[in-house]
């Protein structure tokens, strides 16, 4: 067993985990979507794209790829929600809450790809 | 390759920026759980993750900017001391990482290398690639700046490629630390770019030049290769495997010593052709046949020692080492001191070789044997720039230079192609032939060493004429040879060589009907050569010196004329 396998392993499924945990709920409900599931979510995903630097392989750029996806919908959707709340005052309504949890759910589809490269990459480990 | 810079960067930034992204969060999330207070002293909503945000950036970045959303309660005051430390540290050791990096001999080779490929790669006009910036390519790399023709050079000593940065050049020429042996430095020097018109290896390692020889003809088979060597059997390695142009400085040298004995006429032509244009014109060297005396036998001593019994003379040798140089019949001695030099019969000598491959040694060999006969002929081997000085003061008959020999064949083959294969040809054509050109030529030109220059019959050399021809127009090398603004008087030049296909004809006639694909060699004054230009590119100039006319402009106009020209020819 590699320690760096498994740390690389766990960061990529918690950013997937998180993000699946903020966008699960009514989709224009703010009740059912918590502003520190979201700080997780980016501070993970973060730190999961950090740790996928400097891979030179293919499947290594598809995979930093990804989280930059993952990263700037992430990024964008904490942004509209802090334009909503503090620059137009207009709070948390069905729109704004639907908008940013609709950026969020886009970067779970990057996340879920995430982690099925992850799975193709270990599938064809030959060690 | 030049990638590789920003991969190091990334792989070694991981750790502090995941220290740096975990602190922001600690701080972060610490600022939105921590209660505040109101003016009355009642607890109020945590900051919200805007706010924080807001606060942790100023903090962390040590920039303290002073407004704070709302004033603090004591627990935020004592988070956010702890906030101050934690990411404040967080972004040092970031900061020192990168500046760590950048510090790294590794990583200022890898940002060197890619600079130079973006340069190389961007270049837009054909170039050169120079291996070895010795005095051999230092030289050439200034001539052909000053020609105006862009290079590339590579050296294994990043010395050298400093000092060349520090060079008096027009253009900056793209130049790395990169060993010539090795096929990815050539490559990286722009062996692939479609502009790259030919290597020029000049390392001071025949091994190395061999193998940047064998790398071109491998990866590019259609690029001109041209190598210094320093033995033959090198130089006949590199031609079996069809280097273009193998230049020996010994044995170059040497042969033009045999040539300024046996054949004056001839050596004072190709001096005259391959001199520095608008210096003052060589006086014949006229070594004077006899006795000989060779310093040195070494390979420059062996070279020369070769080529004078050749040329019938009869030479004696002195050699420090006989043993090591494989010298059988010479005296054992430096040629320094006087008595070896009386042993080797400098009295009854006509001339001396001083070819060690010391300069010092050199200057005092000569310095000694002027004293003991002040008649001798002087030959003087200068290894060392660096010593020009004290050569030029000395002014021996013939100071010879390896490094400058190399260089300006190097500069005639790649400026004027033709007249390497014109002087190849005036080899084989003897004294009178050549004394009778010289005539010629001295008619033309005031004192000064002429200009050498070769004309291609092409639509992009010369339009005019290409047009001329395509049309159907005669055009006879006599009419390049007139000058439109002075009356049709002739110009100052002498047509050397006219080369179709492959059949040179040396010294043709004016009469001579050019045809399209004509490659022309001429020799005269420069400003024979400006004022041959216009002819050349300008149809109107050219319609001119054809038919004495002048030619009508525009389209519409050449559109009347041939109409009147049909009328009054029907």
């Amino acid at each position: 067993m590699n320690l760096e396998k498994v740390v690389f392993g766990f960061f990529i499924i918690l950013a997937m985990t998180l993000n699946f945990g903020f966008v699960l709920g009514e989709i224009d409900n703010p009740e059912h979507h918590h502003v520190h599931e979201l700080f997780a979510a980016i501070v993970v995903n973060l730190i999961a794209t950090v740790l996928k630097f400097g891979e030179r392989t293919q499947i290594g750029a598809l995979h930093l790829a990804s989280s930059l996806v993952a990263d700037l919908q992430l990024l964008t959707a904490a942004g509209v929600w802090g334009i909503a709340m503090h620059v137009t005052h207009v709070g948390m309504t069905s729109e704004v809450t639907a908008s940013v949890v609709s950026l969020a759910a886009g970067a779970l589809a990057a996340n879920l790809l995430s982690v099925i490269l992850l799975l193709a990459e270990t599938t064809n480990l030959r060690r | 390759m030049p990638q590789s810079a920003l991969f190091l960067i990334l792989r070694r930034m991981r750790a502090p920026l995941i220290t740096l992204i975990v602190c922001y969060a600690v701080a972060l999330l610490g600022m939105t759980l921590i209660p505040g207070v109101d003016a009355d002293g009642r607890p109020t909503a945590p900051m919200s993750f805007f706010h924080a945000f807001y606060f942790v950036s100023y903090t962390a970045t040590t920039i303290g900017f002073g407004e704070v959303p709302a004033t603090f309660s004591d627990a935020q005051r004592a988070w956010a001391t702890f906030t101050i430390y934690l990411t404040v540290i967080a972004w040092l050791y970031g900061i020192g990482t990168i500046l760590a990096l950048l510090r790294e001999p590794a990583m200022q080779r890898a940002i060197r290398a890619s600079r130079f490929a973006r340069r190389v790669r961007r270049l837009r006009q054909p170039f050169h690639i120079v291996a070895g910036c010795g005095e051999t390519g230092t030289l050439l790399l200034s001539a052909l700046d000053l020609q105006g023709r862009r290079c590339v050079a590579i050296d294994i000593d990043g010395e050298r490629i400093a000092e060349l940065d520090l060079m008096d050049l027009r253009r900056d020429i793209p130049a790395l630390a990169a060993d010539a042996r090795l096929p990815e430095s050539l490559i990286l020097a722009g062996l692939r770019h479609r502009r790259c018109a030919g290597v020029i290896a000049l390392t001071n390692d025949d091994q190395a030049n061999l193998a940047a020889a064998v790398t071109v003809k491998l990866l590019r088979p259609e690029l001109p290769v041209m190598c210094r060597a320093d033995t033959l059997d090198t130089a006949a390695n590199m031609a079996s495997f069809g280097t273009e142009e193998v230049v020996i400085a010994f044995e170059s040298f040497a042969e033009h010593l045999a040539m300024a004995l046996n054949n004056p006429g001839q050596h004072l032509l190709y001096r005259w052709l391959t001199g520095v244009p608008g210096e003052p014109l060589p006086q014949p060297l006229e070594p004077p046949t006899g006795d000989w005396i060779v310093c040195g036998y070494g390979r420059f001593g062996k070279a020369v020692a070769r080529r004078l019994r050749q040329a019938g003379v009869r030479i004696t040798v002195i050699e420090a080492r006989p043993e090591a140089t494989g010298c059988d019949d010479c005296i054992v001695g430096r040629g320094t001191e006087a008595a070896t030099l009386i042993d080797a019969g400098i009295e009854r000598a006509v001339g001396i070789v001083a070819g060690t491959d010391d300069d010092i040694n050199n200057l005092s060999i000569v310095m000694t044997a002027r004293q003991l006969n002040p008649n001798l002929f002087m030959v003087a081997r200068q290894n060392r720039h660096a010593n020009g000085e004290l050569f030029a003061r000395f002014a021996a008959d013939i100071t010879m230079q390896p490094a400058g020999i190399v260089a300006r064949e190097y500069l005639s083959l790649l400026t004027t192609p033709l007249l390497a294969r014109f002087l190849a040809h005036t080899r084989a054509r003897d004294d009178a032939w050549a004394d009778e050109l010289i005539s010629r030529i001295a008619a033309v030109v005031n004192d000064t060493v002429p200009e050498v220059w070769d004309v291609d019959i092409s639509h992009r050399r010369c339009e005019a004429v290409w047009h001329a021809l395509r049309d159907g127009q005669a055009v006879r090398l006599g009419d390049l040879l007139r000058d439109p603004a002075a009356g049709d008087a002739m110009l100052a030049c002498v047509p050397l060589m006219l080369e179709r296909g492959h059949e040179p004809i040396v010294l043709p006639d004016g009469e001579v009907n050019l045809r399209s694909g004509d490659r022309l060699l001429f020799c005269g004054a420069p400003q024979a050569r400006r004022a041959q230009a216009p002819v050349l590119h300008d149809y109107k100039e050219l319609t001119y010196v054809l038919t004495g006319r002048d030619a009508p402009g525009g389209t519409v106009w050449r559109w009347w004329a041939a109409r009147r020209n049909v009328r009054r020819g029907g």
